[in-house]
């Protein structure tokens, strides 16, 4: 048996969730240091927005990486960035709310309803919020895998409505949300060929893959059972 | 009775040099040389002096480093922070102002010849910017009507067009900016009469920076920022209304008028509140920007919802 790569370490996750953690972290500490600019809110609403698209497009970038470089552990990070995306996501909703909106609950509803880059933000918010709970392995049993997978491709939309909401708040240079618009594109691109692959090839071998159905590979639900599908 | 301005200290002065590098350095990718260009430029900034003028809010102004590091100038990049950090390229003398059309006399100003027409003038205006945030500036100039006078306009004169600078040496693309350049705005003929509208050379005591509009500008402190164009290269007095920048990228959201007005909402956000930089809470948006006593006759009988 050969010796475990340091992604495969349990201690692994630890640096990873400080990592992950550094982009809220360093805004903290350049509110107390007075370095967030002209306007704050603004520069900590465009921050957590970044940060929200960016762990999303990491956390669908995980399936794909694990087939590129044959390193199937990978699938131990997907809930934890997956989390984080939701973090990030609540923090610049909480922007909204709070430093925006001073919870005046009618003016909010009214923007939900009237402003469709509100509503698109709001959509890819609401989207991920029953992934971050069923995130647990009790959910996954509860659900059953195939349920599961099927709640959790919830991200595709959450992504989409996220680049939409950035591509129509913008005013004019739209260079940023196009390229997070390309990468989630990108994604998506690879998962379709993937499956349309997948189809022309039919396994016989069931033993193969954890689920015969098409598209399950993507969304293995814990690590423990992904393993095996993955490497090729 | 005007007060000749003293030798006070210059605002820039009044921020603690550790903060403003502190800010400088968050502002900049390349951190210590972006510091350094910065502090260089800040201190190298003439004086400029100014008798009080009248129409000046009681407000407490914007801190210099925000207003100096916050804008929107698109030829030098989109972002907030990008003008502060580029605009150094742009060399402001020689600088001369082409002034024709609908004129009896047309001429190539020399921007020196400009600034001796009138006393120069401090005046502390409201600046309200379309992405509902708005800053208090002590600018530096004197009424455009000033110029316009000067110059005699026919009959035929109801409209005057003005134009930015544009480079495409050191200036961003159009393709990138995602507006067209060179930038250009307008304002009907009583409007850049009005005795508010002011050609600007200048904010807190000293000449304007750059990325402010160097170095010369209009302030049309009635109409969301964007009217007021800045680092003016002509002047042309017109028949018809002539197309300006925002209009033209996106007709439905920036109207020719675009004043200040928080009953009718940009169609991707509300109008009806505003942040004013270095304040926490939302103030209520003001009609015509506060200047509704001044300005509101010149709309008398338009409907401002059609002509935003």
């Amino acid at each position: 048996m050969q010796a475990k790569r340091p992604i495969s370490r349990r201690w692994m996750k630890i640096p990873l969730f400080v990592l992950c953690l550094s982009p809220a972290l360093l805004l903290v500490w350049e509110g107390f240091h007075d370095e967030l600019g002209a306007n704050p809110i603004e520069f900590i609403t465009h921050a957590t927005g970044d940060w929200t698209l960016r762990f999303l497009a990491i956390t669908l970038a995980v399936s794909p990486l694990r087939r590129l470089l044959g390193l199937p552990d990978l699938i131990r990070f997907r809930r934890m960035l997956g989390l984080f995306a939701f973090f990030y996501g609540s923090l610049h909703f909480m922007t909204y709310l709070w430093l925006d909106k001073f919870f005046d609950f009618h003016e909010i509803v009214k923007d939900v309803w009237k402003r469709p880059f509100i509503t698109a933000g709001f959509l890819a918010f609401v989207s991920m919020a029953p992934l971050a709970l069923t995130s647990t392995a009790g959910w996954i049993r509860r659900m059953g895998g195939r349920r599961w997978q099927m709640l959790h491709r919830l991200i595709y939309l959450s992504a989409c409505a996220g680049v939409v909401h950035y591509y129509w708040l913008v005013k004019s240079d739209i260079r940023k949300p196009v390229l997070y618009g390309a990468i989630v594109a990108v994604l998506f691109a690879e998962r379709g060929v993937r499956r349309a692959m997948r189809r022309r090839t039919v396994r016989t071998d069931a033993g193969t893959w954890i689920s015969p159905a098409p598209g399950s590979a993507d969304a293995a639900p814990i690590p423990k059972t992904s393993a095996p599908s993955s490497a090729r | 009775m005007l007060i000749k301005r003293g030798d006070d200290i210059r605002y820039s002065e009044v921020t603690p040099q550790k903060a403003y590098l502190n800010r400088r350095r968050f502002l900049s990718t390349v951190p210590l040389a972006g510091a350094a260009l910065l502090t260089n430029r800040a201190s190298a900034a003439a004086k400029l002096a100014a008798v009080k003028g009248p129409f000046s809010t009681g407000e407490k102004p914007t801190p210099f480093v925000d207003v100096a590091s916050y804008n929107n100038f698109y030829e030098f990049g989109t972002g907030k922070e990008d003008p502060s950090r580029n605009a150094g390229k742009l060399k402001t003398s020689p600088w001369s102002i082409h002034v024709e059309g609908a004129v009896a006399k047309p001429k190539v100003f020399d921007l020196d010849a400009v600034m001796k027409m009138a006393p120069l003038e401090e005046r502390i205006y409201r600046h309200r910017c379309v992405e509902a945030w708005s800053i208090v500036v002590p600018w530096i100039g004197f009424p455009l009507n000033v110029l316009i006078k000067a110059v005699e306009p026919t009959a035929k004169a109801k409209f005057v067009a003005f134009q930015s600078l544009y480079d495409s040496k050191y200036m961003l693309s159009a393709r990138f900016a995602g507006i067209e350049f060179p930038y250009v705005e307008g304002l009907r003929m009583d409007e850049a009469m009005h005795p508010l509208a002011l050609l600007c050379f200048g904010m807190y005591g000293q000449v304007l920076p750059n990325q402010d509009g160097a170095p010369v500008r209009i302030v049309v402190p009635w109409k969301y920022g964007f009217k007021s164009i800045k680092s003016i290269v002509k002047i042309k007095f017109v028949e018809k209304e002539p197309p300006t920048t925002w209009n033209l990228s996106n007709a439905h959201e920036y109207g020719f008028y675009s004043n200040v007005n928080p009953t009718v909402d940009h169609p991707r956000w509300s109008q009806a509140t505003e942040r004013r930089l270095g304040e926490f809470g939302k103030r209520k948006t003001l009609m015509f920007n506060g200047y509704g006593d001044q300005v509101a006759t010149l709309y008398a009988g338009m409907d401002l919802r059609k002509n935003y």
